[in-house]
């Protein structure tokens, strides 16, 4: 009875609705975010009924798909606001590079520092790049992509929650600089995040995130190669 | 408003069907967000209706990333027996990262109005 994509979808949309009106009336809070709290209420409705992760995603691949369309429409806010980068190309270079080597490296050494296995260091060198792309890079280095699957989730949900306190911290207030850092650390998720902030910085979240796809595909192999770690 | 959302699934399509046939590592949606990007330079910008179609689907981001991000609870048994080692490196890195990406960022995006301003006159 509690299967097929009618009854998935519609307990998914129901539950991302609760969230987001939680989510409005405590203020848009980065804690209270309206993904993870659905991931949360899926999980334990999934639990509860007994359903495999792979039926549920079966039975919604119809949204999984529309995030595809998405990020292709990203290119619309993008487009108005890419003006806004004139004459500051390198700067965000800079910050491109600076932010997906720190999030590479100190992730590697905090997992080598804990005692971490050397597959689950593998596995955590590409999780700022978009699952997509994180996972394809794993299989390549000798990871595994379900796990880098899922620490790459895990990213995106550390930084769009904790990332505006970062932010905040470090007095990072331009709308450009806040989406761009939480777009090339935390791809897709911190992305929607920033949205909720402005358009301006999702806008700057998206463009972090595919410039972060293509520098973490070039860099992360060449890190591996150069790092003693046997895999 | 058909028309728009033809538009927009016909250019992941393209990226999709460009990464396959390129075989290079990339996601198709990312791909056909470029060419869309280039699209509406080439052609001097979207129209209002594209413009609300594009709007409606991100105001939804977070939605559509349910079904994916549900895979951390089915697959978080993998790494179960090292997860504090995983999950320190996870927070760690990510807002150390968040942190030195956008104070580098913001140090040269911020306009300092008073110079700018000044430059002008």
């Amino acid at each position: 009875m509690l299967q097929g994509p009618a009854f998935w979808l519609a307990i998914t949309l129901a539950i991302y609705a609760v969230s987001a009106a939680i989510n409005r009336r405590c203020n848009k809070t980065p804690l209270l975010n309206p993904t993870l709290l659905s991931i949360a209420g899926v999980a334990v409705v999934l639990t509860l009924s007994g359903t495999s992760y792979q039926k549920y995603f079966e039975a919604v691949a119809i949204l999984h798909f529309l995030l595809g369309t998405a990020v292709v429409a990203l290119a619309l806010p993008l487009y108005n606001n890419l003006t806004r980068l004139k004459g500051r190309w390198l700067t965000m270079a800079v910050a491109l590079a600076a932010g997906s080597v720190t999030s590479m490296l100190v992730g590697m050494a905090v997992a080598i520092l804990a005692g971490g296995s050397t597959l689950a260091i593998i596995s955590l060198a590409p999780k700022s790049a978009t699952a997509a792309v994180s996972m394809e890079i794993s299989r390549l280095i000798g990871g595994t992509p379900a796990v880098t699957g899922v620490f790459t989730i895990l990213t995106g949900i550390t930084g769009a929650v904790l990332g505006p306190y970062v932010l905040d911290l470090a007095e990072v207030r331009s709308h450009e600089a806040r989406g761009f850092a939480m777009g090339v650390v935390s791809h897709g998720i911190a992305t929607a995040r920033a949205f909720s902030e402005s358009e301006i910085a999702g806008s700057f979240a998206g463009l972090g995130m595919v410039l972060n796809a293509i520098l973490t595909s070039l860099l992360v192999p060449l890190v591996l190669k150069a790092l003693p770690i046997a895999v | 408003m058909l028309m728009q959302v033809a538009l927009l699934i016909t250019f992941q399509w393209i990226g999709d069907t460009l990464v396959k046939s390129l075989g290079v590592t990339f996601p198709g949606p990312l791909c056909g967000m470029l060419l869309l990007l280039g699209f509406l330079f080439a052609t001097g910008g979207p129209s209002q209706e594209l413009r609300t179609v594009g709007s409606t689907l991100i105001d939804h981001l977070g939605l559509l990333f349910v079904p994916a991000g549900t895979a951390v609870v089915a697959y978080g048994v993998l790494f179960a027996h090292e997860g504090v080692a995983v999950l320190a490196a996870l927070f760690i890195s990510t807002t150390v990262a968040v942190h030195v990406g956008g104070a580098i960022a913001e140090r040269f995006v911020r306009p300092r109005p008073a110079k700018d301003e000044a430059a002008k006159m």
